[in-house]
């Protein structure tokens, strides 16, 4: 459901505080002023000058992105401890798992190539798990950890660089090319791959960073 | 229109990169202001947003040519040498029969790059010239260029498969080659310049 918010008046626009309590949002994409009204969960609230996403709702984003994030961790370790393809050619057989490639790269002596595949395929959507659990686990149980305001920002910048759901897309194409000439086996590691791509797609539809925002002090 | 919109901007107010909290505009000349809230350094627009996007524009521009001109791997069989480029990848894919693959394959490599490269020159251009000229494509035109620039790096990825999988020595070999690291510097060099870019700019000089 998609809805639009008014923009308030000319005469709203101030108030005594410091702070513009937050029934006021600028769009982050053309600056105008909108009102903050409630919308039904689920929903969310687009800009009406240049339609930009200016929030949404998501009762249970926490309880959501927390299962999702725990349910991701145990994939991404099952994903990185078993083979996810072999190749046969013959008698020959050649295991592969997500970073025999980065080893690869690296002893063919591109090292900082070797280096960005490795950021942007394992570590950086690992690290936003982690940091994804760093914070909701204390959330949910009523707390609120140290450094959630930086730890969640560095959250929302590292989204466009994991881009674990490309490799998957890298990896079929490398299936396809490959299959004429040999027989590729896929392995235990590649059906986790499969499902973790799944469970990120499904944490990037419930995080409603608000409700994460919502839990800090304004100092 | 000549309706006064309430702008954040023109009323005082700045919102938090970050968290999108609603903040007073932290006085002319304040050296480094904090969202209150999440610690981000606040700014009315990103700092420098045009010389930094222009920066990342040119220096993507630069490597597209050796990114598309030198080969991104080799592969060694019994049969020979074969040096693969990131339009003769396609083209095998095409001649093996494998079009719906050569189509992804060719807009995630080709097509987006170039899209990505023009529209945000396009954006910088007419920014600096006060263009009032369709402000709401723009910024929705602006948007898709930040989404899809990362499906660029498939090849980055395919290339790195291959080079995992065929290494049986004597039989068949894949070596990557540095054709893919200057394509790598283009994808990452664009996603900078996307992420350099203010769209609020686009609307900013219809207000004065």
């Amino acid at each position: 459901m998609r809805f639009c918010v008014t923009p308030i008046g000319p005469q709203g626009q101030h108030t005594e505080d410091h702070l513009v309590k937050s029934k006021f949002i600028a769009c982050h994409e053309c600056d105008l002023l909108h009102h903050v009204r409630v919308i039904p969960d689920g929903g969310s609230a687009r800009c009406i000058r240049c339609a930009a996403l200016l929030y949404r709702r998501k009762d249970n984003s926490i309880d959501q992105v927390l299962a999702l994030t725990i349910t991701g961790l145990i994939l991404f370790a099952l994903a990185n401890a078993f083979p996810m393809l072999t190749m046969r050619l013959d008698a020959n057989f050649q295991e592969t798992t997500l970073l025999t490639g980065v080893f690869q790269l690296w002893k063919q002596g591109l090292p900082g190539l070797a280096v960005l595949v490795l950021l942007t395929s394992v570590l950086l959507p690992l690290l936003k798990l982690l940091l994804l659990a760093y914070i909701l686990l204390p959330l949910r149980l009523g707390m609120v950890p140290p450094a959630t305001g930086p730890v969640f920002r560095l959250v929302l910048a590292l989204q466009p660089w994991a881009m674990m759901e490309v490799f998957l897309l890298g990896v079929l194409v490398a299936m396809v090319k490959l299959s004429s000439t040999a027989e590729i086996i896929v392995g235990l590691a590649m059906y986790a791959f499969g499902f973790l791509i799944l469970v990120l797609a499904g944490i990037t539809a419930s995080l409603d960073p608000n409700t994460v925002w919502e839990r800090l002090e304004v100092r | 229109m000549e309706m006064q919109l309430p702008i954040a901007s023109l009323a005082g107010l700045t919102s938090c990169h970050s968290c999108q909290l609603l903040l007073h505009r932290p006085p002319d000349g304040a050296a480094h202001a904090e969202c209150p809230r999440c610690g981000a350094t606040l700014h009315m627009r990103k700092p420098r947003s045009l010389a930094r996007t222009w920066a990342f524009l040119v220096a993507s521009v630069i490597f597209y040519f050796p990114a598309m001109a030198l080969p991104i791997m080799t592969t060694t069989t019994f049969q020979g040498t074969r040096h693969d480029t990131i339009l003769s990848g396609i083209y095998y894919l095409l001649t093996t029969g494998m079009w719906p693959l050569a189509a992804i394959v060719f807009f995630a490599s080709v097509v987006v790059p170039i899209l990505k490269i023009i529209i945000l020159i396009m954006l910088v251009f007419t920014v600096q010239r006060g263009s009032d000229w369709r402000r709401r494509d723009r910024t929705r035109l602006y948007r898709l260029t930040e989404a899809v620039g990362r499906w660029s790096m498939v090849d980055i990825y395919v290339v790195t498969i291959l080079v995992a999988l065929v290494r049986l020595q004597g039989l068949a070999f894949i070596e990557a080659e540095p054709g893919a690291v200057f394509f790598a510097c283009v994808v990452v060099l664009t996603m900078f310049a996307a992420k350099s870019f203010d769209p609020r700019l686009i609307w900013d000089k219809q207000e004065r």
